[in-house]
């Protein structure tokens, strides 16, 4: 046997061991994990901007649902089985009903703040979700997907997905007649993918709709396996942000090479738990002032009943309206056949999300960008993209608007047919205006922004011999913003003017004075 | 403050930008910490009357402490949900304000600049991870191709076996399940409740949704049973090979949506149409109207339940239906 080969470790002693009586708590734990040998994490700096609260909000939003999903698992019954309802609820008393259903029913009723952490958590879902979409638009109009942060941009669009498919599941844990109907749409959904659809279906649901297992199965996914996997890519999330820094906007100071913010500790600490506190409060006060899915106005699911105008979650509305806004056509192969829920419902998202994992790629394709990036874009200065971000925004927002088109065309009188055949059309050619249309104000923003930004004195003088010389003077006195082309040099010159550390003696070695700007 | 809090964890001052992105990481170790005086305008608060918005916040935290109080109280007194909600969002409210204030006024005023640590890697660092990775000592696994895919067999294999227990177990094959439904030949058409549908049940223009016996309920029996408005009380005939199947004024569709199933609950007697309440789907139905779909994403008539009246006057089913009910599946095929 030979020797076993010492690894080479560095063999540091804690810096002092310490055996005196009455350290403090912290000391007594730092002697076991060292933190006090990162005390840089303290200064991490986050850039200050109201627009990056928004992935903050979606995390919050994530934190509330997960504490108050918690206390609604103590109560609801993941259970198809059909039971009696005797309780305080008059009008169903006597009912059968799923006793998952009764189970919401007692949480409503019976079980003390049940209701209000019942609204609490399904606003929570509503506002996860939207403060997702809104933060992806942040993302994606400020060009923070760019190299280096392309994956992060990935892992949040499965985030998203992966929430909206949860507060399906969730909206449908209630057994009650409007989301069971959407269960019943789902089951056909799945029913409808080539050549996998039957099996997968049958398998999902044990046999045929309804099949009297999906509410327990459903359950597992929503608050185990759903929330898990969110869980684990948040962190992701966050170790990437971290990592990679947060981006910032151009402006006077900025540079690629540095970050310019608040610190972790104190101020972003407490700023941004103080925003948690209020996105807490805004949730319970919603639950408080505003009704949200009242499951006993709706009564059980029945599977032969149906309620006219139901409505599901916001987030299901585009696709609720691309349901209804696909025309019949289905796809008959000898043999086989591709069914016409397919197109709007399975392929529809699965193109979404196809554009959406690949668009820093092909964004890379067209403006052969390939840089790293820590400047954010104004939306203005890059007109493409923004007008296929407009352009995108407003097919789903008519995709959503038509997911409504039975209780919308009814308000205004259209007859249902007229109303359809005029969405179907909206929704193909307003992208395309809307698109346009943002490309031309980006256009005259930049325009607008050139003309009365960069003016600057002509320094007249006259020479002794009489004659006037004209020579360029400087800027105008109060101008702000650099331009966004070259504020990379502007910030370069103007970081030394914001940062505390011109205050201290000089640098003893001379890395760093190296790096000094000429 | 500490004495020594230092916000920029590196000589941030101006960093000149081509220099840094290459200069080896250890160049840019967060050690060097550079001491600061606590006197810097940066360290100021950022507040320019710092007592006055010491007392707004101290005025926020107590509201929030009333608020949780309230909470406690409305819980303990079982109060409506609103009284709940309004005491905890409002104890929310006035501890997050009265945070973000502090954070905002009374800390350090900044702004505070560092050098970015996220340069992109070096490829002598990249060199040097991969050596590491593959080749420690010739030994590790750079001259074991053979094992590697032995081993990636096993894993494969094992994941297409893991697959049996985690989705066949799931529930049956699919096999004939979407072909039939409850109802056979002599069926009696019966209501929700359980009782046998007579013919003399429905007026014109009647409408009752109906099942075969022994699936009451059912979500794949359940049939929609018409009486049309219009017709004489003798055989409607949708379709010409159909000629028996509308006794008396009497039709029969399946309920299930061909669209994405669901029930085809509504009939406007007026136009002698069938609507689909969840994406508006309409089908024409009465004489010569096969529950053809006119409007909508429907693709598919409904099919149609043969009916004729028994001896006593019962409406029964002559035949189960004669295609798969419902929305379409791969299996199916064009018919
Ligand atoms: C569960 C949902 C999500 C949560 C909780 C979340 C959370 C966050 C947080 C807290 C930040 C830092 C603050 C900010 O920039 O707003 C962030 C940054 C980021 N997020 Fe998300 N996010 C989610 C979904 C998404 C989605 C859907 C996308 C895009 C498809 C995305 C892409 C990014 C990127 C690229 C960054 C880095 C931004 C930068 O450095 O400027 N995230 N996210
Ligand atoms: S399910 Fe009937 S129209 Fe869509």
């Amino acid at each position: 046997m030979p020797e076993p080969v010492r690894v080479a470790r560095s063999r540091r002693q804690p810096a002092h061991t310490s055996a005196r009586r009455g350290q403090s708590a912290f000391e007594w734990l730092d002697d076991r994990v060292r933190a006090s040998k990162h005390r840089q994490l303290l200064n991490h700096i986050f850039p200050d901007h109201w627009s990056f609260m928004l992935g903050e909000m979606a995390m919050y939003s994530f934190i509330f649902l997960v504490v108050t999903g918690i206390f609604l698992t103590m109560y609801f019954k993941p259970s198809d089985t059909m039971v009696v309802y005797h309780g305080s609820y008059a009008p169903l008393d006597g009912t059968r009903m799923p006793e998952a259903y009764l189970s919401m029913l007692n949480l409503s009723f019976r079980v003390r703040a049940g209701l209000l952490v019942r609204q609490a958590h399904h606003w929570a879902a509503n506002i996860f979700i939207g403060a997702i979409v809104v933060h992806m638009m942040r993302v994606f109009f400020t060009g923070a997907f760019r190299r280096p942060r392309e994956l992060n941009w990935m892992i949040g669009a499965t985030m998203l997905a992966l929430a909206i498919f949860n507060g399906f599941l969730g909206y449908s844990l209630g057994d009650d007649l409007v989301s069971g109907i959407g269960v019943r749409i789902a089951y056909s959904i799945v029913e409808s993918i080539p050549l996998v659809g039957s099996y997968l279906a049958v398998w999902l649901w044990n046999g045929t709709f309804p099949g009297h297992i999906i509410t327990t199965r459903f359950f597992i996914f929503h608050v185990l396996i759903l929330p898990g996997a969110i869980a684990a890519l948040l962190a992701l999330h966050l170790a990437f942000i971290w990592t990679q820094e947060h981006t910032e906007f151009k402006k006077k100071g900025a540079s690629e090479q540095t970050i310019t913010g608040t610190p972790l500790w104190p101020g972003f600490t407490a700023k941004s738990g103080g925003f948690m506190l209020v996105v807490f409060g805004v949730l319970v006060t919603l639950a408080a002032v505003v009704q949200i899915d009242p499951v006993w106005q709706f009564g059980p699911f029945v599977p032969f009943k149906a309620t006219d105008a139901a409505q599901p979650d916001w987030y299901m509305g585009w696709l609720e309206g691309a349901l209804r806004l696909w025309p019949n056509w289905e796809v008959n192969l000898p043999g086989h056949m591709i069914p016409v829920v397919f197109f709007p419902a399975v392929l529809l998202p699965l193109l979404t999300w196809a554009i959406i994992y690949a668009w820093p790629s092909l964004e890379k394709r067209f403006t052969g960008d390939r840089d790293r990036h820590n400047l954010l874009d104004h939306p203005r200065d890059r007109p493409g993209r923004t007008a296929f971000g407009v352009g995108a925004l407003t097919f789903y927002f008519l995709l959503f608007v038509a997911g409504g088109d039975d209780v919308l065309s009814n308000f205004f009188h259209f007859s249902i047919e007229d109303f359809v055949w005029g969405m179907r059309i909206t929704t193909i050619v307003l992208p395309l205006v809307s698109g346009l249309v943002a490309y031309k104000i980006c256009l005259e923003l930049q325009g607008q922004r050139r003309r009365t930004a960069r003016p600057r004195f002509l320094i007249v003088e006259r020479a002794e011999s009489g004659y006037y010389a004209a020579t360029d003077g400087l800027a105008v006195p109060g101008e702000e913003e650099p331009d966004p082309l070259d504020v990379e040099e502007a910030g370069n010159r103007a970081a030394e003017a914001v940062s505390p550390l011109d205050e201290r003696p000089p640098t003893p070695s001379g890395t760093t004075e190296s790096r000094r700007a000429p | 403050m500490p004495e020594d809090f230092n916000p920029g964890t590196e000589g941030s001052g101006g960093v000149e930008g081509k220099a840094t992105e290459h200069l080896p990481k250890g160049t840019i170790e967060p050690a060097e910490m550079v001491e600061v005086s606590i006197d810097a305008p940066q360290f100021q608060v950022a507040a320019a009357h710092p007592e006055r918005v010491e007392r707004g916040i101290a005025v926020m935290f107590l509201v929030g402490l009333a608020g949780f109080m309230g909470f406690g109280a409305s819980y303990w007194q079982n109060y409506s949900n609103f009284w709940l909600g309004i005491t905890l969002g409002v104890g929310f409210f006035g501890l997050g304000i009265g945070m973000v204030a502090w954070g905002k006024y009374l800390m350090p005023r900044g702004p505070f600049s560092e050098a970015r640590h996220s340069a992109a890697p070096t490829p002598e660092e990249q060199e040097a991870f991969l050596t590491d990775f593959t080749s420690r000592g010739k030994v590790a696994i750079e001259r074991r191709g053979f094992l590697l895919k032995l081993l990636g067999a096993a894993g494969g294999v094992f994941a297409i076996v893991a697959a049996f227990p985690l989705l066949r177990s799931l529930g049956p094959l699919p096999k004939m399940l979407f072909y039939h439904t409850a109802w056979k030949k002599g069926s009696y058409l019966m209501t929700a409740e359980g009782r046998k549908v007579h013919e003399d049940d429905l007026e014109k223009g009647g409408v009752l949704t109906v099942f075969p016996q022994g699936d009451i309920g059912g979500a794949l029996s359940q049939t929609m049973l018409i009486r049309v408005e219009d017709a004489s009380y003798g055989y409607v005939v949708t379709a010409p090979h159909r000629k028996t199947w509308g006794p008396k004024g009497y039709l029969a569709f399946s309920k299930v949506c061909t669209h994405a199933g669901c029930p085809v609950a509504l009939y406007q007697k007026a136009l002698n149409q069938l609507l689909c309440p969840c994406h508006q789907s309409i089908f024409d139905v009465g004489p010569g109207r096969p529950a053809t779909p006119v409007f909508g994403p429907a693709p598919r008539p409904l099919p149609q339940l043969p009916l004729y009246i028994d001896s006593k006057g019962f409406l029964r089913a002559q035949a189960p239906y004669d295609e798969p009910v419902g929305p379409g599946f791969w299996e199916r095929g064009a018919n």
